[in-house]
């Protein structure tokens, strides 16, 4: 049976394939709506901290002999300890300002962070190999799925509805969205709300080391490996509202399986078609797919 | 005091000696501009590891000839596009007194240089740009390509990979000139040589996922995945080639272009197995692994690539045709002595430069070896077959080269 003179096999195949990536997306975009939305840091650096993860795992193994599952818990650890270093000694300074230095401040951090791991490791990458635990693969008939895809999408969707479900659902989450919408009054109940902040950044940070250590053994990690993704994150982060957490973890897995689909209908428009779904949408909700006009 | 004064006197009466012995030479030195990718995708295989086989080839030259020749190494970075390669290549000619450009990966910027090169008569030796055209249509008096291009490739793997049975292939394209080209060579080498080419993806340049492409050419049901691509696309493709069990499913990789750097990156893990074709390895006699050494000294350990060796040797060549003839400001003239001087260094032998400013030397089909077959670190490759100088390249006469009469 074929769809458009696709074969449904085919086509099964590539909407898999567009979830696994979307995972990604998710990920990466949920942390940086959780940085927007709660503390209004439009952070450009998000593809160099996940770029980070990567080489912490890398850097795990083969100085310290830490396999993939320590690299899973101790890189986004290490890497979010970074972010709230620069969020203590830098970012927090420019929250008075316009959006629009954060954004600067951090760009020119990622443009730094990258020089200096470039410098360091080059730039074609090092290799990272699959936890031999999930090495192999399934043969689902249509397509051949690596495991280690497979618990790519399992991990970053409990990933992606914890955070929410903590945000959205409990006191903690409440005391956070509070605090954005009136710091002084939050604090005036008794709540660091500057430490509140700084964990929240580090948080942030954390999620994109997380993705990190997961693209480690799919990708190269290389130095530019977040600079590549980091456009199409934001543009995933726009069309689903800044700042929404479930319009990023909604659209991050639907891009991907827009994406899947151009990939196997006309590939060439494959890493342009979510730019253009970003245009249609700022035309017609300038707000984005789940944001709230302010 | 007076022995200072005396030193310095002499140093300076040495110095204008030099200066008119050498008045041809422009401002008295031979000045190279190593125009490269310091920071992208191609610094590794090419970048600050040309700029050091430059300045080894200076050192080399000076000490092995006793030559004269003041020379002077400046390096840039031209970002892989075409504007920022011609703007340098402008500035350093016109303001800066540059005399040859070399290494200039990426073939777009490749073109562009030549451009600027051709209308300043200065000289272009391109070791790591890629497209064939370089010495076909888009021929020119002043530019010398050395050391591999896509017909090359294309003809080296392509044929092999078809003679020991792997008859039908789909091609992974990298969707710009390079890779268009790359697999059009590759196509009517295979057809050629009785095989089939069963379809192709063009894939943007930059993607990081190839999965979706890669599972088409698992439905394609090809023998041969051909790579036409570069740098970080092969790797990608390659890692994820592996992951998704493409090999195992009985299909065989074959990378178009692939650089020793490439296969380190990729560990030999993943990368056993895969065919390439490469003019230059440094563990392949012991002329280039001894100079190899003193590269990786220098160079943090890492072994050249090919595009390196050929940025040593290039320039070498170019050396000693501005010593032969005393001068350097005319650039067509001395791509004319290149071509008529016979070429002799440690890394690529004996060779000639072509009319079209094709370098001719062979090339050799390579096989990655497996981890266990590696003995030491960077013994990555084994030798599969050797094509001989002059079947490697092009005829002359298929080039449409408009130099050749």
């Amino acid at each position: 049976m074929d769809i458009f003179g696709i074969p449904v096999q085919a086509l099964m195949g590539q909407l898999l394939i567009g979830l696994i990536n979307g995972s990604f997306y998710a990920l990466l975009s949920l942390g940086l709506a959780v940085i927007f939305g709660l503390l209004n840091i439009i952070n450009f650096a998000h593809g160099a901290f996940y770029m980070m993860g990567a080489f912490g795992a890398y850097l795990l193994l083969n100085k310290l002999g830490l396999n993939y599952w320590w690299a899973l818990l101790l890189s986004p650890i290490i890497v979010g300890a970074v972010g709230v270093v620069l969020e203590r000694t830098m970012l927090k300074r420019l929250y008075q300002l316009d959006h629009l230095y954060g954004l600067l401040l951090t760009f020119g951090l990622a443009l730094i962070i990258q020089g200096l791991f470039r410098n360091e490791f080059g730039s074609s990458g090092l290799p990272y190999a699959i936890p031999a635990q999930l090495s192999g693969g399934q043969n689902l008939g249509f397509m051949f799925l690596p495991n280690y895809r497979a618990w790519v999408i399992v991990a970053s969707l409990i990933v992606c509805l914890l955070t929410w479900y903590v945000i959205e659902h409990t006191r903690l989450g409440g005391y956070l969205r509070a605090a954005t919408e009136n710091p002084q009054l939050v604090q005036a109940f008794g709540i660091n709300v500057p430490r509140m902040i700084t964990l929240t950044f580090g948080f942030g940070v954390g999620l994109a080391a997380l993705a990190g250590v997961m693209a480690a053994p799919i990708y190269q990690v290389g130095p530019l490996m977040g600079a590549d993704l980091i456009i199409v994150v934001f543009a995933v982060v726009v069309i689903g509202g800044m700042g929404s957490i479930m319009g990023a973890i909604v659209t991050g897995f639907g891009l991907g399986l827009v994406e899947g689909l151009t990939k196997v209908f006309y590939p060439e428009a494959s890493t342009t078609v979510i730019f253009v779904i970003m245009t249609i949408v700022l035309l017609l909700r300038p707000a984005g797919l789940f944001g709230a006009e302010k | 005091m007076k022995r200072k004064l005396l030193c310095s006197l002499i140093a300076g009466i040495g110095l204008a000696a030099g200066g008119l012995a050498h008045a041809e030479v422009s401002g008295g030195v031979v000045k190279i501009g190593v125009l490269s990718d310091m920071s992208g995708p191609y610094a590794d295989l090419s970048g600050p590891g040309s700029v050091v086989a430059a300045k080894m080839a200076a050192e080399d030259y000076v000490k092995q000839t006793g030559s004269k020749l003041k020379i002077e190494i400046v390096s840039g970075d031209h970002q892989n596009k075409p504007d920022v390669g011609s703007s340098i290549t402008r500035k350093w000619i016109d303001s800066e007194g540059v005399d040859m450009i070399l290494d200039v990966p990426t073939s777009s910027v490749m073109f562009a240089v030549a451009e600027v090169v051709k209308e300043k008569n200065k000289v272009l030796v391109d070791s790591t740009g890629g497209s064939s055209d370089m010495t076909g249509k888009s021929c020119n008096a002043n530019t010398v390509h050395w050391t591999y291009d896509t017909w090359m490739l294309a003809h080296g793997t392509g044929s092999a990979v078809v003679k020991s049975g792997g008859d039908s292939w789909f091609f992974l394209t990298a969707d710009y000139a390079f890779g268009h080209a790359l697999e059009k060579d590759t196509s009517e080498v295979v057809k050629a040589n009785g095989g089939k080419v069963l379809g192709s993806v063009k894939v943007p340049l930059g993607t990081t996922d190839f999965s979706s492409f890669l599972l088409q050419a698992q439905g394609s049901k090809a023998k041969i995945v051909g790579l036409a691509n570069a740098g970080n696309d092969t790797i990608n493709s390659i890692k994820q080639a592996a992951e998704f069990g493409i090999v195992k499913g009985g299909q065989k990789m074959a990378g178009l272009l692939v650089f020793i750097s490439d296969v380190h990156g990729l560990g030999l893990q993943t990368a056993q197995g895969l065919q390439l074709t490469e003019t230059f390895y440094w563990n392949q006699d012991d002329g280039a692994r001894a100079w190899s050494k003193r590269f990786g000294e220098r160079h943090g350990g890492k072994m050249p690539t090919s595009a390196q060796a050929g940025v040593y040797a290039g320039m070498l060549h170019y050396l000693k045709a501005v010593d032969a003839l005393q001068e350097d400001a005319d650039g067509a003239k001395v791509v004319a002595e290149m071509k008529k001087l016979p070429t002799d260094d440690p890394l690529f032998g004996k060779g000639v430069v072509r009319e079209d400013g094709r370098k001719i030397h062979p090339a050799y089909l390579f096989e990655v070896k497996t981890p266990a077959e590696s003995k030491a670190p960077w013994d990555y490759y084994k030798l599969v077959q050797t094509i001989p100088a002059d079947q490697a390249f092009r005829p002359l006469k298929d080039g449409n080269c408009p130099l050749v009469k």
